[in-house]
């Protein structure tokens, strides 16, 4: 019999509401979810999901490894088996080294609460997600200004009159609702800005795009403040409501002229003041967009922080057409949201100190939600501070994400033990002891994701088919091995239905309401707050802080001085980024998308290439002080001369992948170890690189 | 197109190929062979603004198709009540004839199971009353699935609208 199955993709980060189409255990489609307006399709990679149902070169079952580390040499053994060897690994390396000695690292997903539960049971205070990676000096800057994480705001795509875009490349990450938001406002004759290095999609459909020298948008920025503010076009009734030190910023930034970025950024002067007014025409409905895979530097966190400045002065945060503050279920009208496993009474940790030193000395600010992921390797190296021996990698792999591979590589071969669970052979999978395989997203049921938002929705994820091989949800798989290692009491459920109801238990809705549409909304309408007074900013003066109390209470300045970003004549800086086909470095495999996007090239401007004498499609070598690779060249004119672009999440070498094996070259091998060190995350666009052809 | 037509909607198409790969997945296609084809120019620099356009080529369904009369076992055919051409992939005996005589070589080759394959616009799809696999899949409504005569009208109307709201009468 045939039957619609309403759930969430999970091919990437963003968890669309999809429709699955199923047959006899078998899927039959995967469209969008027609109970959401902008689900109008999917995005080739939830396209290309069946690709992975009943692809052999998946971990089919549970593995231990026989060889070397990464030597492809595993035996195949029963859950029992291999859960009851991790647990008797760690409880002898934790004897010795205490339960601190173990890391967890996964993509956020909606099994983190219980990810949180399993490290607080075993006592071990050492936490990273992939967002630390992807988005930390985000997080960080969003907090410094309004008090709340990039992950508790959004944008109003459709209502937004004027869209200017840093290197944030909307139509090739693929939210579909986003994409769709945005398009609709396009067709409604609003503007879209794209300011990037290079010509992604994104600049390709956009109304105006600005060539920037790579690594100057805090410059740009620094010099639209200065026209904003000496023209006075910005929101003055708005700016003082909320706004906390202006007078700073307009003292800062009245050195900063467009004649100066000019010279910093190659935007004509005239450009940026027409940037400037045409923005502010449109506001409050302007969207300075704040994020996402692009511009990581050094100085990154002033450079996020400028961004929501920019919105603050156009007036549009919590302002329609703008950023929004999302709303959860208690502005709903409801008594109280989801209940957590991980808010259950644990006994104390016997250490408190973290690996990455986040909340700490080293990085006092960042999120301790996420950690600092970028110190894996170093702390491993250096028994900084203290021996680290365990890695639970989990859905996610540190190796291909982090810079400086080959430090990363050494840091996991140093460990006693790593545990992953993985859809297929990663990087980090490929060289662990033990692999609990986890189910596809299209044959597990999860825990149910708290979707807040204008309109705060709870939305559920359920098994669609059977699992083709013998692999488990996480959730199991974590209650399984908390048990064998004596902690299971914190776990209190058997099934998927167990954990929905202790989810459910505070809320008064029932399970069955999700049937209809596979989800339940908590608002008909649209949330905002009164924009006069009603905004709750997270903020210690509950406004928005252009000085900002959480950095100068710990000893960083609000405004420090534009530091000029030099590129040597005969260097390039790598800039890297993503397409639609792929998520960060998990689905090169995948049977579809690898066909789609098999192999990354090295983007290189038609002149420079033309002075090296490479030609387009050749080999060439890039090499930086961190480490070289081999890879095929793009010549084209839709890069700025000083940059050179590759893809993010290619140069697998793990054998048993047998499609990605070797294709293009990871950006990890050559990024060097560089951070910002307020905000948190890698400065994976700041590596300076030489470009030379392969012999 | 038989008596179908997709239409590409260039300025929401953002070359995501989810069409291709839908294809692909609801068909079986494998490895190097695509039913459905987005195309796409571009993004190239156009006085230093970059700009992209595409368009889908699916099999053209012709009234009198090449690929048909070129077949010499009969095992391409074509449905009387909506014109879709289509395979009878138990009769190919894989002379690739289809192919040669097709103008734009539209049918593909299975390598796997020796026989040609070409897009029947998801036919089964279609009779159970659904838009084919590559339009169902499209995130951002750029394909559009329908009649000739429905399109046109629907076109039109947009595009009269369009002029009324920015001319309302007085």
């Amino acid at each position: 019999m045939r039957k619609k199955i309403y759930t969430l993709c999970f091919m990437c980060s963003v968890r669309c509401p999809i429709a699955v189409v199923v047959e006899d255990d078998k899927i039959v489609s995967i469209e969008g979810n027609p109970h959401v307006p902008a689900m109008k399709g999917v995005c080739p990679k939830g396209a290309a999901a069946v690709g992975w149902l009943n692809d052999p070169q998946r971990v089919r079952s549970p593995m231990i490894r026989t060889g070397p580390r990464g030597s492809g040499q595993w035996k195949k053994v029963s859950w029992d088996e291999a859960l009851d060897y991790t647990a008797d690994r760690c409880k002898e390396i934790f004897a010795k080294y205490g339960s601190k000695s173990a890391v967890y690292c996964e993509r956020v997903n909606l099994v983190t609460d219980i990810s949180k539960t399993f490290l607080k049971a075993i006592g071990s205070p050492n936490y990273f997600s992939h967002d630390t990676i992807c988005k930390g000096s985000v997080n960080t800057a969003c907090r410094t200004v309004i008090g709340y994480t990039d992950g508790q705001i959004s944008a109003d795509w459709s209502n937004a009159r004027h869209v200017i875009l840093y290197g944030r490349n909307v139509f090739e990450s693929m939210e579909v609702k986003a994409t769709n938001a945005l398009l609709d406002a396009m067709a409604k004759g609003a503007k879209v800005t794209s300011v990037d290095p290079r010509v992604s999609i994104t600049a390709a459909k956009s109304d105006q795009y600005m060539m920037i020298r790579p690594g100057t948008d805090l410059a740009l920025n620094y010099a639209l403040m200065h026209v904003i503010i000496k023209e006075h076009l910005y929101d003055v009734k708005y700016v003082n409501r909320w706004v906390e030190g202006f007078d700073k910023l307009s003292a800062f930034v009245d050195p900063y002229t467009p004649e100066w970025a000019e010279t910093e950024t190659g935007i004509p002067a005239k450009d940026i003041i027409r940037l400037a007014r045409e923005a502010s025409q449109a506001k409050p409905a302007v969207i300075f967009h704040y994020g996402y895979r692009a511009s990581h530097h050094p100085t990154e966190i002033y450079f996020r922080r400028s961004l929501i400045m920019l919105n603050a002065l156009m007036g549009s945060i919590e302002s329609p057409g703008g950023i929004f503050i999302k709303k959860g279920p208690k502005d709903a009208g409801l008594k109280a949201g989801i209940r957590k496993f991980s808010e259950q009474q644990f006994p104390a940790m016997e250490e408190t100190r973290r690996f990455d030193g986040c909340g700490e000395e080293k990085f006092p600010i960042a999120d301790t939600a996420h950690g600092v992921g970028a110190m894996f390797p170093s702390a491993v190296l250096n028994e900084d501070p203290y021996p680290i021996k365990v890695l639970f990698a989990f859905r996610f792999d540190p190796l291909y994400s982090n810079f400086d591979f080959q430090q990363s590589l050494r840091a996991l071969k140093k460990l006693d033990l790593i545990v992953s669970c993985d859809i297929n052979f990663g990087g980090t999978t490929s060289l662990a002891d033990v692999i609990l395989p986890e189910s596809l997203f299209l044959e597990r049921s999860d825990p149910l994701q708290m979707g807040a938002g204008l309109k705060p929705a709870v939305n559920r994820r359920i098994a669609c088919v059977r699992p083709g091989f013998d692999t488990k949800p996480m959730w199991w798989i974590l209650k399984q091995l908390a048990q064998r290692m004596g902690v299971g009491e914190y776990f209190p459920y058997e099934t998927i239905e167990d954990i929905w109801n202790y989810q459910l238990a505070d809320m008064g809705i029932p399970i069955a309401d999700f049937e209809q549409k596979g989800f339940v909304s908590l608002s008909d309408k649209a949330i905002w707050w009164d924009r006069e007074d009603g905004i709750k900013f997270k903020t210690p003066s509950g406004k928005i802080e252009f000085v900002s109390s959480l950095l100068e209470d710990n000893g960083f300045p609000s405004f420090p001085p534009y530091e000029a970003l030099e590129t040597p004549e005969d260097r390039f800086r790598l800039i890297v980024g993503r397409c639609v086909a792929h998520t960060n470095v998990m689905t090169q495999n995948n049977l579809y998308l690898n066909e789609l996007v098999p192999e990354n090239t090295l983007w290189i401007n038609e002149k420079r290439a033309e002075a090296l004498g490479i030609k387009d499609g050749e080999r060439v070598e890039i090499e930086s002080d961190t480490g070289k690779g081999q890879i095929r060249a793009f010549v084209t004119d839709m890069i700025h001369p000083e940059a050179v672009f590759m893809l993010h999440g290619f140069g697998h070498q793990e054998p048993e992948s047998r499609r990605s094996y070797q294709r293009g070259v990871a950006d990890a091998m050559i990024q060097d170890p560089i951070m910002d060190k307020v905000g948190g995350s890698p400065a994976l666009d700041h590596t300076l690189v030489r470009v030379k052809k392969a012999v | 197109m038989g008596d179908y037509l997709i239409y590409t909607d260039a300025a929401k198409c953002i070359a995501c190929h989810s069409c291709e790969v839908a294809c692909k997945a609801k068909n079986n296609v494998p490895e190097g062979a695509t039913l459905g084809k987005i195309v796409v120019l571009g993004p190239r620099l156009i006085n230093g603004q970059p700009r992209m356009s595409s368009l889908f080529v699916p099999c053209f369904h012709c009234e009198d198709a090449w690929c048909m009369n070129a077949c010499p076992v009969d095992a391409i055919r074509k449905r009387n009540e909506d014109g879709l051409v289509y395979i009878l992939q138990e009769l190919c005996v894989g002379c690739k004839a289809c192919i040669l005589a097709c103008p734009w070589h539209i049918p593909q080759w299975d390598a796997d199971a020796g026989k040609a394959m070409k897009c029947d616009l998801c036919m089964d799809r279609i009779d159970e009353g659904q838009e084919p696999a590559c339009v169902a899949a499209c995130p951002t409504n750029a394909l559009q699935f329908g009649e000739p005569a429905q399109l046109s009208h629907k076109a039109r109307e947009e595009y009269g609208l369009s002029l009324l709201k920015r001319n309302p009468a007085k």
